[in-house]
Order: C-alpha cells, then structure tokens, then sequence
C-alpha cells in the first residue's frame, strides 16, 4: 500500500513471535488502511491467529513494532533467554525503546476488537448478557456507584444500547436464549454483536466463514460489508475460505511459515506462483 | 558443631519423609492436574492403621499390612471419588479430594475417640546410633537413605518399564494418549498405588519419629509435601524430593534456633512462604517445564 | 427499570424477616408456657446467630469461587483478620490489662467503643449508643483491614492459575495464622492466647436498670448484618461489574478480549470478597465471644468451602439456604449421633462421639458426587416470584 493519502490504521513492522526454538510468526510487516477490509491469507499453521494474537496483547511478540492509529501500541525486543535463541531479524533496530506490552483489555479500549477462531461466548449467559457485559468496558461507573445504583441511568443507556445492536443483527428474538445453545452461523454472528459493543475502530475477524456453507458465508460477507459502513469500521480478517476473502478484501497478505509471502490486489494475489503453491504444494518439476 | 550435625541430621529424615508424601502427590498432579488434598489423610490413617495392626500382630507382620491396606485406601479413594469426575471441571474434582480429606479425619477422629494415639516402637528403627558425637534414632539414618533407593527404583519404573511409559504419556496429553489406546484408568490407578505405597513406607518413618497421631497430623505433613513438589516442579520426581530435602531442612533449623527468638510457629508458615515466593518468580518451580495456554 | 419496581417489595420483605426473628427471640418472656425450643437457652438460638455468621462467609465465598471463579481457599485468613481487627479495637480499655496479663497489657490502650463513650457517656442510653457505633465501626473496620490484605495479597497470587490460587491463598491464612500467634506480637494479639471481653451478640440485648432483660437483640444484630451485607453482594452480583466477574468465569479470554482489565476486576472481587469475610470474622468473635489464631484454620476454610458446594457454586440464596441446613445438623439436629442409645435393652450399634460428623462427610461426599450442582445450581430463589407476573416480558436478566 503505497497511498500515502489514507491514513493507516494498523501498523505493523518487523512483527516476529518466536516459541522457544519456533518462529510462529516472522518479520511480519503490513499495514491496514482506515476504513478497508485487509484480509491475511495461507495454509494451517501459517501464524495467522499468532500474529492476530499479537495485534490484541495475548501474546507480547519476541521484536516488533505494531501501531494503531499512528501511535505506537506494542513495541518489543528480545530479553533474557530469547536474545540468545532469537532467530528472526531486526532485534537491534527496538532495543533501545522502552518495550509497550498492553493487555488485551488496554487494546481493546483503545477500539480494538475481535472475534474468536473457536468461538469463545461466555457459554453461561444469555445472549443478551454477553453483548451487555462487553458494554462494561465504556461504562461510566464505578464499583460503588455500581453497588449502590447511583447511576441506573447508565445502566438503563447500556441496556437499550444493547438492545438496539441485538435488533439490528437480527438476534432479538434469541435475546433470553443461552449463547451457546444458537446455531453455528448465529453464534457467530453474535461474536460479532458483541465485539461491535465494545465500540472498536478496527475489528480483528479471525476465521468468520470457518464452518459455514456456501450461502452464510455470501450472506457473511454482505453484513461485513454492512457492518463496516454503519459502524464505520476497519476491518482485518483471517480467512480460509477464499470465495469470502476475494469477494470482499480490498488488499490481501499472504503469509507462510510465518513469513509474508505475497500481497496485493485480490486478482493479484489469486493468480500468483508463490500463493498457489504455498497451498497446493509444489510439484516435483517446477522444484 | 554437634547440635548442627543433629539439627541437619533430622532436617534430612524429615526431609526425606516429606518427599515419600511429595512423590504421591506429584504423580498425581502430573496425570490428572489435581490437588490430592486426601493425601496427606492417606498418609495419616496409614499411620493409624499401624497403631492398630501392631497392636495385634507381630511388628514383622504388621508393617508390610500398613502398606498393604495403603495401597488398597488410596486405590478405593480414587476409583469412588475421582474417577466418577473424570468428566467434570478440575475444581470438582479438587472440591471432591477436600470431601474425602474431610471424610477421612473424621473418620480418624470418630474410631479413635479424638485422643492422641502413640505409634508403636519398632524395635529397629527406634534404636539409638551415634553419629560423629551426636545420638539420633536409626529411622533418621535410614531415612535418606531408603528414600534414595525408593527414588531410584520409581524412576528406573518410569523411564524402563511400559506402565512408566504410559505414565509418562499420559502426563504429557492425557486425550490423546486415550486415543493411542492407553488404559487411562489403569495408568491412573497404578499412579495411587504407587503414591500410597510411599505414603504408606513415609508414615511408618514418620510417625516413628513423633510422640502422637491425632486425625489432624495429616494435613500439616500434606501441604507441606505438596509445596515441595511445587518447589520442585509439579511432576518431576527429583524435583519433589529436593523440594522435601529442602523443606525438611528449612524448617528443622527454624525450630532449632534460639527459643528467645521464639520463631518455632513460622516453621510452617516459612514453607508457605517459600511456595508463594517460588510461585511468583518461578511458577513451574526448580525442574518444572513451562506451559503456555493456547487461544 | 425491573429493579426498581422489585426494590421496595424487596426492601419490605427483609423487615419481616428481621421483625420474624426479633418476635422469635422474645416470644418465650412475653408468653409462657411456650417449648424450650423457644427458651433464649435453646439451641434454635445457638443454631440461627451461627449461620447468620456463616451464611455471609459463604456467601463471600461464592462470590469469589463461584461468580468469580477464583478458586482461593484464604477465607479462614480473612475471618481471622477481621475478628482480631474487630477484638482489639472493641476490648473496653478498662478489661485490657485483664485479658493481655500476660503481656503487661495492650500496646495502645485505645478502644471505639471508650472513644465513643467519651462523647456519649458510658452508661445508659449514652452507653448503648457508644457502644453500637463503636462496635459498627470496628466491623467495618475488620472488614477494611481484611480487603487491604487481600489487595496486598492478590498482587502476587491472582496472576496464578487455579489449582495454584487454591494453595497460594491457603499457605497465606496459614501464615497469617502463625504470624497472630508469635509471641512477640503479644501486646498487639495476646499471643496465642485468646483475646475477650469485647462486646458480643448478647451485648445488644436491652437490659433495664436491675440488669433483667427487656429486649432480647442477641440473635438479630447477626442477622441484621448479614441482612445488609449479602444484600449489598447481590447488588454486586446483579450490576455490570458482577457480570463482569461471570464472563470472567465462563472465559478469561474472551473477558480480556471484550476489555475487562482481568487483573483489576479480579483484585476487586477478591478485596470485596475479602471484605466482608473480614466482617463475618468479626461476627464470628462476637458469636464465640473470643478471638483466637488456631480457630481460623484450614479445616474452616474447607468447611464453608463443602457449604457453598452443597448450596450451589453460583448461587447466594443455595449458600444461605445450605449454611442454615448445615449448622442445624451439626449443631442440633444430628447431634444424637453422637449419645448412646439404647432401644430398650438393645444398644444401637455406632453411636457414640464423632459419629455425627462420619455421617455428614459421607452426605457431603454423596453431594458432590452425585448431586454436583448443589441444592440451587446456579439459580436463585425468587422471593418476588409469585408478583412478578408483570415483569416478565421485561427485557434482559437481572442474574
């Protein structure tokens, strides 16, 4: 992405997780612009979800720089054992900077959300609560308030809040339902409701389409459409399924082993060597 | 200089007794990622029952029965109260070994009318020895030295045998050795039995050592084996007994300081703090291994 | 908001209970004639102030292991803060020299209730105002002094997975334990001696001028308190930061994901839990009349532990409802198990001292076995329930 002239919501560079002798993710860098849909592609084990990980403070990547919205976010360098057995690149160019390893929930208040390879809803709770709780993190309150209902109209504001979001994504009717008792589609589709309760800027899907036919994930790809101009969102995506990821990716990554292996244009990437092979595999002649 | 040698004489019988105890308790960790809170209790009906079978029967007879009965305890013990669970969250399981703890020492207390018993004196182990000027009973020189060959006999069975391989299978990913045909709940039986085997051998050496049994003196020796075993490294054998040496040590010095000090009730609370400090700095303890959780 | 309309009825509900439980302990001296149950002696007295006490304590528990998820077995510790906390600043400074002989006296000859006293006078109504607010100070004192060790505590401990919080908690009220029984604290703690003569339960009961008793209050001030207290947890449970705390429960990840600070939301939990097990602890002393180290072990830990499991992991009214149960069993209702008996000639095989408590380990372990969800699961009695018609088609839960 050479356009200087949008801004960049998402920033990463020279992004490298390593697990003890392991390197999940290596010498990532890409950016996503504000307000496109950036979808990072490749085979199973290819370090998606680590880098996604990454991006929302699970893990505290080995050296790597990651901005949002022009701000440094997470920054590190390796320390300790990992300085010796580091084998990605770059190490020097951090070092010297103060290491930023927020915690997820930092991340996410800074208008980051996401949503769950294996969905994770709180699998106790209605699906009211779940989208109610996520509204808990802008919640003007504190504990006491909270106790002592000094400020139900908040509470109050929270609720409709909620209530609107569950119309809108036409779950309404499910709201008394126990989350995990939905269907797939709709179980998913609720993982988005709720990360949309947050309030995000930038919203991290990880694997939507995973388990869906061919329909939901047309109708999927419609309401990630929908969603980013209502909300005015970005949006960064893993997917597998590549019918969803050509139909509604502005730019694409494409990475393996851990390392970036092409980018570009959909059309680009879908006819290049290096991402066919990456996932059919290379023929013994063309090796 | 004498009263050192006698203080890390008995810190070292000590120490090797918590490590019996420490064995159990690690094994099990390793297999089912439970807390056995019974254990400790085990430990202490195994000293109970050799009140009571020495009462009636020739020591030679009576020691190897204490094993014997053990063995069968910790074996019912987990096949009623821990294998129905299987299924269930961990803190189930754990509520489930507190209920047993429970039923144990009032159990204990109920059968021995609640009174301190005394341990019968087996005749070898309670004999006087003088060491390099001190006099210290044989139970704290032979000890070490059993717990060492026991130590070596249980890690020739786990790394040389098939069970020992199961074992260790199962501890590394419990699914997927269910799905390589690995009699779980065998593996998890033979687990028991050799952990009250060693409480059984512990209590005998332990109780030697101390006037009285009461249906609390268990649940002190317990948690302190359980700490070293975290000290240690939760499922590593050599880890748990250096955590026990460690510990027996530890506390034998701070009860022999000075009375002037009076520091002998932080015996017990030193152990605590030694596992809260290791927990914090060094959560997979001395010769753990590091487990990190996946998203 | 549903909460509003079921405030009031609410509100209403806890008065007749507490009215119920004032007429109780009075009945016998206004009617005669009436069963020793009724008698101030019986043991439907002794059973009621005792699980008013511990029905708060379990009920914090729960909060913490059951809404929370934390597995933490510190509460022993907690109480026992509280009920020193509570024993040293209530102890009348006139009593202090009596009960630290052993120590020359008490390091500060200081008490709330003194304090008070010196502003509303000693005796008389003056005398029973100082003596309520001092002793309503240091409650909740017990209370602040057992959440700021808990936030202390939780610094290191809460990062801790479960099975390690459940013995990192408990190696910190063993410790706590040994630390009130060193000698050297004795002008502070008595040592291992057990602190008294502070006011307890039956220091409330309004005596007139020739010491006979007008007004029996000794089984409604705990009940009083507890009232408030577990009202004032629900009221956490049902606000956002309670369900904050649940998503914790159900999911970690997610929680952090969704932008619950886990370790701050963890903290509060554990330093409001602690809190009011600070308070029961205080109770506890008023209930025993003494505070001692070695009551506070870890066999009282697991004791309320089994309560909150057979009332229900999650649920405040299966804690009430099981520490009620509990206590009476242990305290009256069982209590033949452990006296000979004789059926005629014949002696019932068993029975004798200890039985009782055999019996009520295997009932508890057959509840966790089999019958794992406890008295009320996760649910909730609904006291409103047969109103409550109206309410719902109400959105939302309130739990």
């Amino acid at each position: 992405m050479e356009n200087n002239e949008e801004k960049i919501a998402l920033h990463l560079e020279n992004v490298t997780m390593q697990f003890g002798g392991v390197v999940s993710v290596n010498n990532l860098s890409l950016d996503v612009p504000e307000h496109k849909i950036i979808a990072l592609i490749g085979p199973n084990g290819a370090g998606k979800t680590t880098a996604f990980n990454c991006i929302t403070g699970v893990y505290q990547p080995t050296n790597g720089l990651i901005e949002f919205m022009g701000e440094p976010m997470v920054r590190s360098h390796p320390v300790g054992k990992a300085e010796k057995g580091y084998k990605g690149q770059n190490a020097d160019k951090y070092a010297n900077e103060p290491i930023l390893a927020p915690t997820p929930d930092r991340i996410t208040a800074l208008g980051i959300a996401r949503t769950f390879q294996n969905i994770r809803l709180w699998s106790s709770m209605t699906v009211f609560e779940n989208v109610l709780i996520a509204k808990h993190m802008r919640a003007k309150q504190n504990v006491f308030s909270a106790i002592f209902r000094g400020n139900l109209a908040e509470e109050k504001r929270m609720r409709e809040e909620t209530m609107a979001l569950l119309c809108e994504q036409g779950l309404d009717t499910y709201k008394n339902e126990i989350a995990t008792s939905l269907p797939y589609g709709l179980q998913r589709r609720l993982e988005i409701a709720r990360a949309l309760a947050t309030e995000p800027k930038l919203l991290l899907l990880d694997e939507p389409a995973a388990g869906m036919n061919p329909q939901e994930t047309l109708e999927l790809a419609e309401f990630v459409q929908e969603i980013r101009e209502k909300y005015n969102l970005t949006i960064f995506l893993i997917e597998h399924h590549m019918d969803l990821v050509m139909n509604i990716s502005d730019y694409i990554y494409v990475i393996d082993f851990g390392s970036e292996i092409a980018e570009g244009e959909p059309e680009a990437v879908q006819s290049n060597q290096k991402v066919i092979e990456a996932y059919l595999g290379v023929s013994e002649e063309s090796a | 200089m004498e009263y050192i040698i006698s203080v890390l004489l008995s810190g070292v019988s000590v120490g090797g007794q918590y490590a019996l105890i420490a064995i159990g308790y690690t094994l099990v960790y390793g297999i089912l990622r439970l807390i056995n809170f019974a254990h400790g209790d085990v430990f202490m009906v195994a000293g109970l029952m050799g009140i009571y079978l020495a009462a009636v029967l020739p020591i030679t007879l009576s020691l190897p029965l204490v094993i014997i009965l053990t063995v069968l305890l910790g074996f019912a013990i987990e096949r009623v109260a821990y294998k129905p669970l299987r299924e269930a969250p961990r803190m189930s399981v754990m509520i489930s070994a507190i209920g047993v703890s429970y039923l144990l020492q009032n159990t204990a207390t109920y059968v021995t009318g609640g009174q301190p018993m005394t341990y019968p004196t087996i005749p070898f182990l309670s004999g006087t020895v003088d060491v390099a000027g001190t006099q210290t009973k044989w139970v704290v020189i032979i000890t070490p030295i059993l717990v060492l060959a026991l130590v070596f006999a249980l890690t020739q069975l786990i790394n040389r045998t098939k069970v020992g391989m199961a074992m260790r299978a199962v501890s590394k990913d419990f699914e997927t050795s269910r799905l390589m045909g690995i009699k779980i709940n065998s593996v998890i039986s033979v687990t028991f039995i050799i952990g009250s085997a060693l409480a059984g051998i512990g209590s005998i050496l332990f109780f030697t050592n101390y006037p009285a049994i009461t249906p609390m003196s268990g649940a002190m020796p317990g948690l302190k084996a359980f700490v070293a075993a975290v000290f240690g490294g939760i499922g590593s054998i050599p880890g748990a007994v250096i955590g026990a040496f460690i510990i027996g040590i530890a506390e034998t010095i701070i009860k022999g300081l000075p009375s002037s000090w009076d520091v002998s009730v932080f015996s017990d609370a030193f152990t605590f703090a030694l596992l809260i400090i290791i927990l914090v700095f060094k959560p997979q303890g001395l010769f753990g291994e590091a487990a990190t959780d996946k998203v | 908001m549903k909460e509003n309309k079921r405030f009031f009825p609410t509100l209403a509900g806890i008065a007749l209970l507490l009215i119920f439980v004032i007429l109780l302990e009075n009945i016998s001296a206004a009617v005669p004639g009436l069963p020793d149950v009724f008698q101030p002696t019986s043991p439907l007295f002794t059973v009621l102030k005792k699980a008013a006490v511990y029905s708060l304590v379990a009920v914090s528990m729960n909060l913490l292991n059951g809404f929370t998820g934390l597995f933490s077995l510190g509460q022993a510790g907690f109480m026992l803060l509280g009920a020193y906390t509570y024993a040293i600043l209530t102890v009348p400074a006139a009593q202090k020299d009596q009960v630290y002989y052993l120590f020359g006296g008490c390091a500060f000859e200081f008490s709330f209730v003194d304090m008070f006293g010196m502003v509303f006078g000693n005796s008389g109504v003056g005398g029973a105002v100082s003596m309520v607010l001092g002793c309503l100070l240091a409650i909740i004192l017990a209370g602040v002094v057992a959440g700021f060790f808990a936030f202390l505590i939780g610094f290191p401990v809460l990062r801790l997975k479960s099975d390690y919080l459940a013995i990192a908690t408990l190696g910190f009220a063993e410790i706590l334990r040994a630390i009130f029984q060193w000698q050297k604290l004795g002008p502070i703690t008595n040592g291992a001696n057990m602190i008294k003569g502070f006011p307890t339960f039956s220091s409330f009961n309004i005596t007139g001028p020739s010491g006979n008793v007008i007004l029996r209050l000794s089984t409604f001030i705990p009940f009083f308190i507890t009232t408030v207290c577990i009202v004032l947890i629900v009221l956490l449970i049902n606000s956002s930061y309670g369900r904050a705390f649940k998503s914790i429960r159900d999911d970690e990840v997610a929680a952090e994901a969704m932008g619950i600070g886990l370790f701050r939301h963890k903290t509060l939990s554990f330093v409001i839990s602690s809190f009011f097990a600070g308070v029961g602890g205080a109770l506890f002393a008023m209930y025993v009349a003494n505070a001692q180290a070695k009551a506070f072990t870890s066999t009282m830990t697991y004791e309320i532990l089994l309560i909150v499991v057979i009332g229900g992991i999650g649920s405040v009214s299966g804690s009430v409802i099981a520490t009620f149960l509990y206590v009476a069993c242990s305290e009256w209702w069982l209590r033949f198990l452990d006296s000979e008996m004789y059926f005629g000639s014949f002696k019932i095989p068993l029975l004798r001292n200890g039985f009782r408590m055999v019996v009520f380990s295997v009932v508890i372990m057959v509840i966790v076995l089999f019958f794992s969800n406890g008295i009320m699961g996760n649910r909730e009695i609904d006291l409103l329930k047969p109103f409550g018609k109206k309410n719902k088609k109400k959105e939302g839960h309130t739990h």
